[in-house]
């Protein structure tokens, strides 16, 4: 199977096609179309237990070492900055990333490419503007830096709702989209696979909570980073590895010719392209389980060197996703072996989402193809375990042990909860995957970036750069944000056509973060502005210079515990 | 964490300037990735043609739009690992100075 070195091969290398036999419904969407269950594909189950196994060692491992509060929210603060940059790739590459990317490459060519330099550029402008006064400021979560100098219980309970609403769509769109993806990788049924989802997850963060969580994201990433270069070679050697007679060939094979090296439909409005980019771009600096890896590393030093990192990890595969996509234009496109009924530039066997797949398993048959499987199933499972975390870290730190308890719960009291919050997330997150595996759940990802955009990030940018800001202006804006990118959302054609049939979108536009983020910007300075005078605001405003010492200087910052 | 430690750390000429170098690079910075990037959105999306140019003759496969993002995932990276290294160095070094100063007289 490793020996093809040609396209004309193709053919020759497809034996056993049974295995990936007709799927009759696809919907629209990054990796949560319903899929047709798949015959047992032994080789990525096999792989995959693997995979588990060595994952549970590390727990157990993990485990031993989880002692304090510190340990399960923040692995202790003793994360490396290169741990740290995978984990975060990790975390930011979910199987949605490699599906869905991919599949739109090899749809629309060079608009695949413009969607990757969006999801990439926010990397660059958090280590510019907010990386180090995250570290040196926060502890366990992004609210002990919005709540630092402001109201403790009304702000916490602010970021720790907006986290929970971020996390929860995050996760149920993670959760049908892993069920889908195993029912057609691995043969599964549904229901099991969003159960084992939940249920290693929950193993995961209530046993090795932050250390267990991020060794898991390390180790997907690798195999994550190895399988796509793997994939990627073996689909370049079909083109004695010339970029030039990659291009030539995918152009000559796409429908759309030279065209694909063109901006297509996705880039066409430029609202929608802008308002995509800022979505993509603030929306990471919002993500209570990205901005959590910030606490795990010992130093303002390291969370900087994990964003370099990270992003140069990022670039790095979003480029051998775009050569895949190309690449699979030639290779899954002009072979009937993964199309239905075996017409070329039909449906794709198992829906759009399943280029990559089709990729690896042209070029490096079933073996190759189980192994990116089992990863797509990792992948899922780091990344829910990452959210899982952030979540109960809302719940146990924010809502327990500072807004309920006002500080005075016991630590053995908050880590308590946050491992009952850990298995009731999960539970939830389970049932919510099989109520919604009917529906088309495209839409929750964007929603979860555009609330993180439009709530999240703009509290915690003016809480860390704008002296004025009072209590009543970061409520006002974190709320009014989140309202409004959730009416926005459903206003868009992803919810109020696809899922409530309406006829025409009242909302236009895929992203609401144009419009959405600066109201909350907006809100909070106006209501600031006229809160100003209380007294409460004057100590509000009066405490920033202490903390804009500690943000430059981490003089304060909480530092790594020992063992 | 002193206030008075707080507040000798704001009266040090250094903290001044470790602050302001250092907004200064990570603004500028910020602004040229802001700019070049949506730059390149508005223009791929008022010439959407204009990506799919061969660059260097007829027969080359090597296309304007696919040159320009590439060079800026180069270029971006290029520039975080230029801010990490100064503030490695340079402001920690600064940094360090203010906290032993400010410790020191405490």
């Amino acid at each position: 199977m490793m020996t093809l070195r040609h396209t004309s091969s193709i053919q020759s290398g497809l034996t056993g096609l049974a295995a990936l036999m007709a799927s009759t419904s696809a919907l629209a969407g990054p990796a949560v179309e319903a899929a047709e269950k798949q015959p047992l594909n032994m080789h990525a189950i096999v792989m995959f237990l693997i995979f588990v196994a060595m994952t549970m060692v590390i727990t157990y491992w993990a485990a031993n070492r989880t002692r304090s509060a510190a340990d399960f929210y923040t692995a202790g603060g003793g994360i490396s900055g290169f741990q740290n940059g995978l984990a975060i790739a990790g975390d930011y590459m979910s199987a949605a990333t490699l599906l869905g990317l991919t599949a739109m490459v090899y749809g629309s060519g060079l608009d695949g490419y413009i969607y990757m330099i969006c999801f990439f550029v926010g990397w660059p402008v958090i280590l510019f503007l907010m990386a180090e006064r995250l570290r040196n400021l926060g502890r366990f979560t992004f609210a002990d830096i919005t709540s630092y100098r402001l109201d403790q219980g009304l702000v916490r309970t602010m970021a720790a709702i907006g986290s929970l609403t971020v996390v929860s769509f995050y996760l149920i769109a993670q959760m049908v989209g892993a069920g889908q993806l195993i029912k057609l990788l691995f043969g599964l049924d549904y229901n099991i696979a969003v159960i084992a989802v939940g249920a290693l997850m929950i193993i995961y963060v209530t046993k090795g909570g932050m250390l267990a969580t991020t060794w898991v994201q390390i180790i997907k990433a690798c195999l994550l980073l190895a399988g796509g270069t793997l994939v990627m070679l073996l689909a370049l050697s079909s083109f004695d590895f010339s970029y030039t007679t990659l291009i030539e060939k995918a152009t000559a094979a796409h429908k759309n010719g030279w065209g694909i090296m063109n901006t297509g439909p996705l880039t066409k409005d430029p609202v929608n392209a802008i308002s995509l980019g800022l979505g993509l771009m603030f929306g990471i600096a919002g993500l209570p389980h990205i901005l959590m890896r910030f606490f795990t590393v010992t130093d303002a030093k390291e969370a900087r060197k994990s964003v370099l990192y990270a992003s140069g990890f990022i670039a790095y595969f979003f480029n051998v996703i775009f050569l895949m996509g190309m690449a699979a234009i030639v290779i899954v496109g002009q072979s009937p072996d993964f199309f239905e009924g075996g017409k070329v530039g039909g449906k794709l066997i198992g829906g759009g989402n399943m280029v990559a797949m089709h990729l690896s398993k042209a070029v490096g048959g079933n073996l190759l193809l189980g192994f990116l499987a089992a990863v797509a199933f990792a992948t899922i499972l780091a990344v829910v375990s990452g959210l899982a975390l952030a979540g109960a870290s809302a719940i146990s730190h924010d809502l327990y042990a500072r807004v309920i308890k006002k500080g005075k719960a016991s630590e053995l009291d908050e880590m308590k909860v946050s491992r009952l919050a850990t298995i009731a997330l999960g539970v939830v997150a389970v049932v919510l995957g099989i109520a919604f595996e009917k529906q088309n759940v495209a839409f929750m990802v964007g929603l979860a970036f555009g609330i993180a955009a439009s709530s999240n990030f703009p509290v915690l940018l003016l809480s860390m750069y704008w002296k004025g800001l009072t209590t009543r202006g970061a409520l006002a804006g974190g709320y009014i944000g989140l309202i409004t990118a959730v009416v926005l959302v459903v206003c868009s054609k992803a919810v109020w056509v696809t899922v409530l049939g309406n006829a025409q979108p009242l909302f236009g536009y895929e992203q609401p973060a144009l419009f959405s983020m600066p109201v909350a910007f907006l809100v909070a300075f106006i209501v600031s502005k006229l809160d100003a005078r209380s007294a409460r605001s004057q100590a509000e405003m009066a405490a920033f210079d202490d903390q804009f010492v500690r943000a430059q200087t981490g003089y304060g910052a909480a530092a790594a515990s020992k063992h | 964490m002193k206030q008075e430690t707080c507040a000798r750390i704001r009266e040090n000429p250094q903290f001044e300037q470790l602050v302001r170098s250092r907004s200064r690079l990570s603004w500028t910075l910020s602004l040229i990735v802001l700019v070049l990037f949506f730059g390149l959105i508005l223009t791929v999306a008022f010439n959407p043609q204009l990506m799919g140019q061969r660059l260097g003759g007829e027969a080359s496969a090597f296309t304007l739009g696919v040159a320009v993002i590439f060079t800026l995932f180069v270029f971006f990276w290029v520039l975080t690992a230029l801010y990490v290294r100064r503030a490695n160095t340079e402001f920690d070094d600064l940094t360090r100075r203010i906290l032993a100063d400010a410790t020191r007289e405490a």
